[in-house]
């Protein structure tokens, strides 16, 4: 039986078939551990976690979910398979009340589990429940991000998958963000998240993957990785060389 | 022997018209990606134009303004681009599907005005005695008629000509990354709309010139000469020979017409009499199963566009513009 | 002119039910199908081949011209036109939709338009027929205003319908799945909605209701292989005007159109009347692109 929850192994995946855009890419994210994803721009990074998802087409590689196969699940069958994303930006159903977003992210669960769920998300993130009749579009930056990442965890995911869940909040916002996810980890679910906010993110996680142009360039403990010259060259040696 | 000819003459001249329609069309949908409904409201536009401004002065009647007949034709022309300046501003920054529906509706419209504005259409009896261009130097009707024909094919041809200009001109290399990503064109520093809206109003434009010289070959016009299954046939004719392509419109002209004189041929003849209005909808399904038979199985057509399969997709501009540096090569 | 707009709210309920179907394709399917009307002929055509199948009597149920049988024969074509909607989406749509630009989606419909139309003709002839025979006396409810017991009826059915679709979407698992789909099929898909499920619904509502709208239209008007043709460009302008997806609005756009269309004879010969539906959404289409009753998704 294999330790690790999530296994993506030799990875090759784009938006067309025959224009992959990750090329042969492997990583593995244990029980409760909190792995990010970081790298230059075009790295593939969001490219990676689509493909996982089910969202891209996969042209070559495997994708293992605590063993079993999930290289080519639909999307919608992720949540049965203990998998969730939390996609960039648009995360949230903006003409639908908040408290819709909810039931509509525990539809897959029995009505009476729903309801519980739902319930629990509300306790986990007081907010929501202020503004739980409003449209979700009214939300600030911050409150999106806990409404889609209170959805993610309706289903009781082993793991999360992340995209930049940063992107576009105030630093105070990334701190309170970052701490729930903290949190997360501690009740045991596993996190993969990609970060444009490199070291605020590998302060917070275990391990990291440093990907460039769709390939695994380096990976370890984060602190390790943190004080690497290595990293900062794989950023820097990008921009000074085109595409 | 002199009537096979002469029907061939016939044939062909409508051909030609249909396919000065169908490069108008292509220009529309295969260059620019913009759908068109109501192919034949544009054409009846140009027909009647042409015919109110050239037609004979008649009390009854509004038009009759007696005008030469390529100045008919150009006013024709001027008021379909018009009508088609009309729908695309009102669409072309909305959903796509907004641009189908409003041309459906002008095509339903501009029916209504053909049939009820009798003051100016004639109504259901429609305008008659149009002046024909030349007619007076010719003794023979038949030999008038080759020579329409040949005056028809000479428009075709320049029309033809202008556009495969037109499409490898730089204005064409920004329609067809238009088409393929509008993003990426709007970042190059070009405005979409703009474009979409030149190509569109060119299209109904030669739509409209097709009208006028159908008005020249015919001599009247009236309502059943523009019903709506002409936009389906017209369609089915630029699918059949591949959109994106000039070569492949004229062909499926061909092809599609062909079929169905042959079809309306066989119904005429060898169905009983009380079956025909039965078997003329065989016919219009034979129509409609081109159109959903070739976008199913066949979607480049017969000829295909020239340059890359067009995924329309649009990850990016590039395939497009790739592809054309190719056609240079 | 209280006759002109009780006319209207008549057509106009008969077109908010054909604008339902529409408006939800375009929102949750995201194409303009042009063969969405056709499915009202096939609707009304199936009711009158199960009454001429099994030759039925009317049977009268009071004083409307229509009894039981032909709500049974409705029932039956509710049934045979969702089938040729999912029919028609396993053979023709779901083959192309997102494989090429969603135009093409469009394309496509326009040619099973032409296809299910011509069948119908081939079916049943091209001349114009009536459910019954019986004639109806028009009952004078106020000066200058008379109504048929028929038309009393299409109107309560027609509102009683659309307010069943309402609550379905406000309240069921179902609807709210389909309103989710409306704004974002990937993130549905990513909170675990299915979305072949959510399509194959969106047929099945949009194909029962158009039945019902077409066999009602048959009721009160005839029937002709030509007129779900004729009613797709009010079903657009409505669906439009109620801004695209959204429900409600495309209710209250066939109810404006239908009293526009009525009205306008009024004033412009009736001959212009089926141009009126353009004209509006033409308006709208300038003034406020989103339709007259935004506060919608499922727009661009």
């Amino acid at each position: 039986m294999s330790a690790h929850i999530l296994q993506i192994a030799n990875l090759t995946a784009g938006y067309q078939p025959g224009l992959p855009i990750i090329r042969d890419v492997s990583m593995h994210v244990s029980k409760g551990e909190m792995v990010t994803i970081i790298g230059p721009n075009g790295a593939g990074k969001s490219t990676l976690i689509k493909a996982v998802a089910g969202l891209l087409n996969v042209e070559d590689g495997r994708v293992e979910l605590s063993g079993s196969d999930i290289t080519r699940i639909s999307t919608h069958k992720m949540a049965d398979a203990a998998l969730a994303y939390v996609p960039q930006t648009d995360n949230i159903f903006a003409s639908l009340t908040v408290d819709e977003n909810l039931k509509l992210g525990a539809q897959a669960l029995p009505k009476a589990t729903a309801r519980e769920r739902v319930e629990e998300a509300y306790e986990k993130f007081p907010d929501l429940r202020k503004f739980s009749r409003r449209k979700a579009g009214v939300l600030s930056g911050g409150q999106r991000q806990m409404l889609a990442v209170g959805r993610a965890l309706l289903t009781h995911p082993e793991i999360v998958m992340l995209d930049e869940p940063s992107a576009g909040l105030s630093p105070k916002m990334v701190d309170d963000v970052f701490a729930q996810l903290v949190a997360l980890v501690k009740s045991g679910v596993a996190i993969l998240m990609v970060e444009q906010n490199a070291k605020a993110a590998m302060r917070i996680s275990d391990r990291t993957y440093v990907l460039a142009e769709g390939r695994n360039r380096l990976d370890g403990a984060s602190d390790a990785l943190l004080e690497d010259p290595q990293v900062t060259q794989i950023y820097l040696g990008r921009a000074g060389r085109k595409q | 022997m002199v009537g096979i000819a002469l029907y061939i003459v016939f044939f062909l001249t409508v051909v030609s018209i249909y396919a000065i329609i169908v490069m108008g069309l292509n220009l529309q949908w295969g260059y620019t990606g913009l759908f068109n409904a109501g192919v034949v409201g544009f054409f009846a536009i140009g027909a009647y134009g042409t015919a109110i401004l050239s037609g004979p002065d008649n009390v009854r009647l509004i038009g009759g303004f007696e005008l030469p007949y390529f100045i008919g034709v150009i006013g024709g022309i001027l008021i379909a681009a018009a009508a088609g300046l009309i729908v695309a501003l009102a669409t072309l920054k909305l959903r796509e599907e907004y641009l189908a529906i409003a041309t459906f509706g002008i095509s339903i419209s501009i029916q209504l005005v053909a049939l009820n504005f009798a003051s100016l259409t004639g109504g259901a009896n429609g305008l008659v005695g149009l002046p024909r261009p030349f007619y007076q130097f010719f003794t023979e009707p038949s030999v008038y008629s080759v020579f329409f024909l040949c005056l028809v094919l000479v428009f075709a041809a320049v029309v033809y000509v202008a556009l495969e200009r037109a499409v490898r001109s730089p204005w064409g290399r920004v329609l067809r990354a238009i088409r393929e990503d509008v993003t990426a064109a709007r970042s190059l520093g070009k405005n979409p709309t703009m474009i979409r809206l030149q190509s569109f109003v060119l299209g109904s434009a030669i739509m409209g010139l097709a009208g006028g010289l159908y008005v020249g070959f015919i001599g009247f016009v009236s309502p059943i000469d523009f019903l709506p299954i002409l936009t389906f046939q017209i369609w089915a004719m630029l699918i059949v020979g591949g959109s994106g392509n000039n070569r492949g419109a004229v062909l499926g002209c061909l092809i599609v017409w062909g079929l169905w004189t042959a079809s309306g041929y066989v119904i005429s003849n060898l169905v009983p009499p009380g079956f025909q209005s039965r078997a003329g909808a065989l016919q219009a399904m034979l129509i409609g199963s081109v159109i959903v038979l070739t976008l199913l199985f066949r979607p480049r057509g017969l000829i295909g566009e020239e340059d890359v399969i067009s995924t329309h997709a649009g990850a990016s501009a590039t395939p497009a513009l790739q592809a054309d540096a190719a056609e240079k090569g | 002119m209280p006759q002109a707009l009780a006319d209207g709210l008549l057509t106009g309920a008969i077109y908010a039910l054909g604008a339902i179907g529409l408006t939800l394709t375009m929102g949750i399917l995201r194409f303009a199908n042009f063969a969405h009307a056709e499915m009202m002929t096939w609707g009304a055509y199936m009711a009158l081949g199960v009454l001429t199948v099994f030759s039925l009597p009317s049977a009268p149920l009071g004083p409307l011209t229509f009894g039981w049988p032909l709500i049974g024969a409705t029932v039956i074509a509710i049934l045979l036109t969702i089938g040729l909607a999912l029919l028609i989406d396993k053979l023709i749509f779901a083959r192309l939709r997102g494989r090429v630009n969603h135009l093409t989606l469009v394309f496509a419909s326009f040619g099973v338009a032409l296809l299910v139309r011509n069948l119908i003709s081939l079916i049943f002839g091209g001349e114009a027929t009536y459910y019954t025979n019986t004639l109806q006396m028009a009952i004078r409810i106020a000066p200058g205003l008379r109504v048929m017991p028929d038309q009393v009826f299409i109107f309560c059915l027609s509102i009683v319908l659309v307010i069943a679709i309402h609550l379905f979407l406000q309240k069921t698992r179902l609807g709210l799945a389909m309103r989710a789909v409306s704004e974002s099929p990937t993130l549905a898909e990513i909170n675990g909605i299915s979305l072949s499920r959510v399509v194959k619904w969106v047929w099945i509502i949009g194909g029962a209701l158009a039945a019902i709208a077409g066999v009602l239209y048959g009721v009160s008007v005839q029937l002709r292989p030509e007129f779900g043709f004729q009613l797709l460009l009010p079903l657009f302008a409505a669906a439009i005007i109620g801004g695209v997806g959204n429900v409600v609005g495309a209710v209250l756009g066939g109810f404006f159109i239908g009293i526009v269309e009525s009205m306008s004879v009024l004033v412009i010969p009736a001959g212009y009347k089926l141009a009126m539906p353009f004209i509006v959404m033409l308006l709208v289409l300038y003034v406020r692109p989103t339709g007259l009753f935004s506060g919608t998704s499922g727009g661009k």
